[in-house]
């Protein structure tokens, strides 16, 4: 290993991603899977973006001793490692989180597997069916060339190769068409499955005929063809299915984490969170976030509490109340009882809003299904008068149907299969590139719609942590020697000031009031007003901070959790886009009014409830307004599910991050990229519409009236795929 | 035209190869990391000689 590997910038250094900081105190030695003498560890890595990251991570923790096995998956975020010896599973997080990447346990669960195995089935039928259509062309193209100089038998014998090779190819790659088409029509209703199915069972059916009765034309090139193009669609839309789901799966990973629990016999053992029970007893030491909900018992400590109430400030707590999961303990060890197993805590509430939300959201109707629901009635009525209009006429059966069957091949949803997904994934890999990640492909027909945007204030318009504002040189220098052993945000501030330096000697810190200590032999203090003995004044905005240093008199310090530095820029440029805008923050009026103020935005709601979030976009949407959520904290995730859209920045918490329909790391421009790409990729699948529609103009009267060869339906349908896709490509070609 | 005895079978055969030599890259996590593998290839293993 390279020591550049380490001393390098934290966290992704292609700078995609603003280094992540996980809570510590969690033990992850519970999630270690022993494979004889061989132990492995799973984790979910936040904040890897490049390759940078990749063999920083890789060489860091290949550095470990004992270690065999590390890799790092960079599309997913997953890392496996495996190791022998007494090496703990902590010193490989440690190694982790040093680098400045966010670090979560992850062990698969069932629907992650099925997910997998459906897009891994996709794909070995979509090898499969190209395959197939190879071998069928050459056949094909040498009857085609043979034209007229061909001989019967021989051109019967190559429809018999191609239909031998074709049969099991349909009846293998085909079975995701047949099975979906029949689930839905053994319900009496129909999906875009169903004229699929049926040109292909028809196409086949009638090429068999046609080999049978020594005939000119056999359309098994056209069914694999169609089979082909359509696994391409349906593979293409499992893959962002699957990186949607990973979405819910981060809400496993938080609760994955470990709980310090006091046995029987006093002694401290590490279990999962989800084999807590109620009663138990649980050790919460400082630095810790809580994963379940605790009634303390003993001890008493500040608290940051910014991801369960939105509330910036930090706040003193005591034996009798109750703490929620996601806070994070700050300066002193608490010991309470639990209140319950993760299935029944705060954060399982906040889980059913979400299956509420996303329930609703299931309901949505695509555009691709709008349009399906007005071809397959338009296509088959085609088909059935062609039949009976050819009849009519005089014609054969055996004629009038093959006409018949050559219109609903030739018209089957080929270029409408393709239109929506290809649109997405190229919409998708462009958001990614510019650090958003889709976590759904219909999202973005969602994002193309909204009209009226909510925000959530801390952490997602401001900063989330506060800055300080006021400058006493020698002072600062001198509270930076007390504020250095302290883990409260506005020491924090402080610290982030003032750099690295000496601590003071001596210090105790005493939870909601302050820390003391001594420098060169004077007693110092910093913390609230009343810890160094001056009156409490009304007339400062924000968080403030007094100093005292031995007899001298106390100065005091000011802060405040700041405005994003694009937030002006982003605003103005929304505004002209002609969006209703408005805050809904869990934070003090005061608070929110300042935000408010600074970026121009007149309705606002302070201390709202994670219910009260969730009833203002019910009322917004019984209003037909299509809303976007802005939010990052734990009180933001139910308002996040039940948003039209939703959005949630890199630094939100986990569960936050899965109730929205897309991350960003890029700062609040973000949003109006994301609302650029999605209207531009609307644009597209509409043309893309428009495009499958116009060729079955010119496509539905040349097979009426029974002018098409299986060459030209070949021709068509692959000519017809081929525009779409390019069509949704050109979004790559164009300006930002 | 006896040739084609010969040429069909042997193309489906190298055909067969390419199904199978994919269906092994499939199954074996081939297109599980698609990004990591594009710079995994610039990474300096810094390996002594």
């Amino acid at each position: 290993m390279t020591d550049a590997a380490l001393s390098g910038p934290v966290g992704c250094p292609s700078g995609l991603e603003p280094p992540t900081r996980t809570p510590g105190g969690s033990d992850y030695s519970a999630f270690v899977q022993s494979k004889g003498a061989q132990k492995i560890l799973n984790l979910s890595v936040r904040g890897a973006k490049c390759g940078g990251c990749l063999s920083k991570i890789e060489n860091a923790v290949g550095a470990v001793p004992g270690v065999e096995q590390v890799r790092m998956n960079l599309s997913n975020g997953k890392l496996k490692v495996a190791w022998q010896g007494p090496t703990s599973a902590n010193t490989i997080v440690e190694r982790v989180t040093e680098l400045g990447y966010g670090v979560s346990a992850y062990s698969e669960d069932g629907s992650e597997k099925a997910a997998k195995r459906e897009e891994r089935a996709l794909l070995i039928s979509m090898g499969v069916a190209a395959f197939a259509l190879a071998n069928i062309m050459l056949l094909s193209v040498s009857v085609w060339g043979g034209h007229g100089e061909m001989g019967s038998d021989t051109r019967t014998a190559l429809h018999a190769i191609s239909g031998l090779i074709a049969f099991p190819v349909l009846v293998f790659s085909g079975r995701h068409f047949f099975q979906s088409a029949w689930s839905v029509l053994k319900h009496g209703r129909a999906n875009m499955d169903v004229p699929i199915s049926l040109a292909l069972t028809l196409a086949f059916g009638v090429s068999v005929w046609e080999t049978l009765a020594k005939g000119d034309h056999a359309y098994f090139d056209a069914s694999v063809m169609l089979l082909f193009f359509l696994l391409i669609g349906r593979f293409l839309d499992a893959r962002l299915r699957r990186q949607a789901h990973a979405a819910a799966h981060d809400l496993a990973a938080l609760q994955n984490r470990s709980v310090n629990r006091l046995g029987r016999d006093q002694s401290v053992e590490s279990v999962r969170a989800e084999d807590v029970r109620r009663g138990d007893t649980i050790l919460l030491a400082a630095g810790e976030r809580a994963v379940i909900d605790i009634k303390i018992e003993t001890g008493t400590s500040t608290v940051d509490e910014s991801l369960v109430t939105g509330e910036s400030l930090p706040r003193l707590i005591q034996a009798g109340e109750t703490l929620y999961a996601g806070t994070v303990n700050l300066d002193h060890p608490i010991r309470g009882e639990a209140l319950g197993s993760t299935s029944d805590s705060l954060l399982a509430d906040i889980a059913q809003m979400l299956e509420a939300g996303e329930q609703k959201r299931a309901r949505y109707r695509q555009i691709a299904d709008k349009a399906v629901s007005l071809y397959v009635p338009f296509v088959h009525t085609t088909a059935a008068v062609t039949l009976i209009a050819w009849l009519l006429l005089g014609a054969g059966v055996r004629d009038a149907i093959m006409v018949a069957v050559a219109t609903l091949i030739i018209t089957c949803p080929c270029a409408l299969a393709l239109a929506a997904p290809v649109a997405q994934v190229v919409a998708s890999g462009r958001l990614f590139r510019k650090g958003i990640y889709l976590r759904s492909g219909d999202a973005l027909e969602r994002f193309a719609e909204v009209d009226h945007l909510v925000f959530d204030k801390t952490g997602t318009l401001t900063l989330g942590t506060p800055t300080l504002v006021s400058t006493h040189g020698d002072e600062l220098a001198d509270a930076a020697h007390l504020a250095r052993a302290s883990r409260h945000p506005l020491s924090r501030a402080i610290v982030a000031v003032a750099g690295a330096g000496p601590i003071a000697s001596d210090v105790k810190e005493m939870p909601g009031l302050g820390v003391e200590g001594e420098i060169d032999g004077k007693r110092c203090r910093l913390g609230s007003a009343d810890w160094v003995g001056v009156e409490r004044s009304a007339a400062t905005s924000g968080p403030t901070m007094w100093f005292s240093n031995g007899d001298a008199a106390p100065v005091q310090f000011l802060f405040r959790d700041q405005l994003q530095s694009d937030a002006g820029d982003v605003f103005a440029d929304l505004r002209a886009h002609g969006f209703e805008m408005e805050i809904l923050s869990g934070d003090t009026s005061e608070a929110v009014e300042r935000v408010a103020a600074e970026i121009d935005i007149s309705d606002w709601h302070a201390q709202v409830s994670p219910q009260d979030k969730v009833d203002r976009l019910s009322a917004l949407t019984a209003a037909d307004k299509k809303v976007l959520m802005v939010g990052d904290g734990l009180n933001d995730a139910g308002a996040l599910a039940m948003a039209h859209a939703s959005l949630a920045p890199g630094g939100a918490m986990d569960v936050s991050q899965s109730a929205s329909d897309a991350v960003y790391a890029g700062g609040l421009s973000s949003i109006v990229t994301i609302l650029n790409v999605a209207k531009r990729t609307k644009r597209v699948m509409l043309q893309n519409f428009g495009l499958a529609a116009a060729y079955n103009m010119i496509a539905v009267p040349i097979a009426v009236t029974g002018h098409v060869t299986p060459l030209i339906a070949a021709i068509a349908m692959s000519a017809s795929s081929l525009i779409v896709t390019l069509n949704a490509l050109r979004m790559n070609w164009g300006r930002a | 035209m006896d040739i084609i005895v010969y040429l069909i079978p042997v193309a489906l055969g190298l055909g067969a190869l390419g199904l199978a030599a994919f269906l092994w890259s499939v199954n074996s996590d081939q297109y599980e990391d698609l990004d990591g593998a594009a710079h995994r290839i610039l990474e300096d293993e810094d390996k002594p000689l």
